[in-house]
């Protein structure tokens, strides 16, 4: 019975959980390699928020930056210099100084998008659940017209729209905050449609029912009676979600509509190595892309044995 | 039955309306379309008469209507950067973007339906593992990573095959191929490859899970106690009836194809509409995008509609259930 429900919504399981079957043999891997993807995640995580403190060079410091010291390999290989592990890019930058700034970056843009994605999800979707009828119908109609589209063209829409509206007027933090709406308003669908599905449940229940006989106004019944009882879900698909922003900010940035290179994300790293890739200097492309796979795979594993922890009903 | 395809219709001639009001609102109130037509030295009067010439005067419903009436005969305005009618740029550009497409796709579904039918056939073998191991790196990398770590293996490295461009094409009337030269089929084997290795994953994880369901049911019991043969269970049986929902899946992955090629052509700078659309989004090239951004829809939309009414003429248990709810 189990395995056969398990078995059931096939072409939705994504990720790990389909990869690997449920097996015991596998669902004991399974725990060992979330362990891992824990782990990693946490030390990234870590490194990318103490990276002023931990980083061995600060490479938006223009007098630690010496030209001669660009292009240097890895410390490993000849013609690699002691102080720079990773090696430095064309500019001179501590390549291990850069990833951890970058990650910084990535893991800002990618928390802070989601962020927005799942308050514009859960505020539509308590609403269509709860009102129903036109605002309901109004609101499904623009997230199915948006589902038709791939979020990546999306988030590139929004942002040459806004490009297009600032013109010259552009600076680093407006471009920080044109990637996280981009991103943003590109991921909110999949909230809302989870969160009415069970506002809709949640609405007929007794304690809905008795909350709006006493009198208390709807908003508040929604945010502080209903929301706690649907935001189970919403959690699995924010961390889930978290990679995939992350990936969809390193896409923008190594399409080079992303954040410039004074203020790189690992996405404009990879753009900037691109460059030398070529050259044979592998380093200043290869470990920032290394990084984003690492930190992309654990927190989709992560975000995968969440959603078996909690078992929500998912879509 | 006749109901539903009106329906559907309708609805998909509404989505492409309020895609057309974007594409609209871009094109007239993003930036002032006359600044970016003409020269520093224009006059004021010239302008003047340049924006009654062109109807910006008009009403807003009226231009809109103007616009729908335009874009139905192709005419998509002049494009800001090359000053070219954006109907020619793209239908330069058109050929190499469907050509990737088509090769990409098909690399998915040749290689994405046998992988999955072994990986199902063959649960414990090491093989089935690699291929799950592969279909997972497929779907957590970035289209861009995959591309990247190609040319630097395939190009870079080893220097067997072209990192970028098209090789030589050849034309043929309107449409100029990459498929008839050596120089251009090796082109496109790396960035088919990079765009089709998501597909690829989505059709063997798909194929392989219907697979493991259809061996469950009671009709290959009953194939099995007949006598039939493993191949004629496997194939004539089995495969045969997980292809409609993978065949459902793939024409819906065709529009996703278009739109994820922005980032292959990107990489391997294939000159197709996507490695365009880039450019004109960083120029901020209204035309462009808004003409791009109605021709994809377009598919889409095409693509769904056609995709929904084969699903429901082909297998009756939809029209039963939709009559149901």
């Amino acid at each position: 019975m189990v395995e056969q429900f398990q078995s059931l919504p096939a072409p939705q399981r994504g990720g790990f959980a389909a990869a690997l079957d449920s097996d015991l043999l596998h669902a004991f891997l399974r725990s060992k390699i979330t362990v891992a993807a824990a782990l990693i995640t946490v030390v990234l995580v870590l490194a990318a928020i103490l990276a002023p403190w931990i980083a061995p060079h600060d490479p938006f410091d223009l007098r630690q930056l010496n030209l001669l010291d660009s292009h240097l390999p890895p410390a490993w290989l000849a013609d690699g210099d002691p102080r720079y592990l990773l090696g430095t890019d064309d500019q001179g930058r501590d390549v291990l100084s850069t990833i951890l700034y970058g990650s910084r970056i990535s893991l800002s843009v990618g928390v802070l998008s989601v962020g927005l994605a799942a308050a514009v999800g859960i505020v539509l979707g308590l609403i269509a659940g709860y009102a129903g009828g036109f605002l309901d119908a109004l609101i499904m109609r623009i997230a199915d017209v948006q589902l038709t589209f791939p979020a990546i063209l999306i988030a590139l829409l929004i942002d040459g729209t806004v490009r297009a509206l600032f013109g010259a007027q552009r600076n680093e933090t407006l471009e920080f905050w044109v990637l996280v709406l981009s991103i943003g308003m590109s991921f909110w669908v999949q909230y809302a449609r989870t969160v009415r599905g069970s506002t809709m449940v949640e609405k007929s229940k007794d304690y809905v029912l008795a909350a709006q006989l006493i009198g208390i106004h709807p908003a508040t019944i929604l945010f502080r009676h209903v929301l706690p009882n649907v935001i189970g879900p919403v959690l699995v698909i924010a961390t889930i979600n978290l990679a995939l922003a992350i990936i969809t900010e390193a896409t923008l940035s190594f399409l080079g509509v992303g954040l410039p290179p004074t203020q790189p994300s690992l996405g404009t790293l990879i753009r900037i190595g691109n460059n030398f890739l070529f050259a044979g200097e592998w380093w200043i492309a290869i470990f920032p892309g290394i990084t984003l796979a690492l930190l992309v795979v654990a927190i989709n594993l992560l975000g995968d044995w969440l959603r078996d922890a909690l078992n929500p009903r998912l879509q | 039955m006749l109901a539903f395809v009106v329906r559907r219709a309708l609805e998909a001639v509404l989505v492409m309306l309020v895609v057309a009001l974007i594409a609209f609102a871009l094109f007239r109130f993003v930036g002032d379309p006359i600044n970016q037509m003409v020269g520093l030295e224009t006059s004021f009067e010239e302008r003047q008469q340049l924006r009654q010439a062109l109807g910006l005067n008009d009403s807003v419903l009226i231009q809109f209507v103007r616009f729908v009436w335009h874009a139905l005969r192709f005419d998509f305005g002049i494009s800001y950067q090359f000053k070219r009618p954006v109907i020619e740029l793209i239908g330069e550009r058109f050929p190499a973007t469907i050509e990737l497409a088509v090769v990409s796709a098909l690399f998915s579904l040749l290689l994405g339906i046998p992988m999955g039918v072994y990986t199902a056939l063959n649960r414990q073998s090491w093989l089935s593992k690699l291929f799950l191991a592969i279909s997972l790196i497929g779907i957590s990398l970035p289209t861009f990573l995959i591309g990247i770590l190609l040319i630097f293996v395939f190009a870079v490295s080893f220097q067997v095959l072209p990192s970028f461009g098209r090789g030589e094409v050849v034309r043929l009337g309107f449409w100029s191929t990459g498929l008839l030269t050596g120089s251009g089929l090796k082109a496109i084997i790396l960035p088919a490859v990079t765009l089709g290795l998501f597909q690829m994953t989505l059709i063997m994880r798909l194929v392989r899970s219907e697979m493991l369901e259809v061996l469950r049911t009671d009709y290959i019991k009953f194939a099995r106690a007949r006598g039939l043969s493993n191949r004629a269970i496997h194939f004539g049986h089995a495969l045969k009836n997980t292809l409609v929902p993978v065949i459902t899946i793939a024409g819906l992955q065709i529009g996703s194809i278009i739109a994820f090629a922005i980032i292959t052509e990107t990489v391997f700078q294939w000159p197709g509409m996507g490695l365009m659309f880039l450019q004109a989004v960083q120029n901020a090239d209204i035309p462009i995008m808004s003409t791009y951004l109605l021709l994809v829809s377009g598919i889409f939309v095409t693509i769904n509609l056609v995709v929904d009414l084969l699903y429901v003429s082909v297998d009756p248990r939809i029209r039963i259930d939709r009559r149901v709810a």
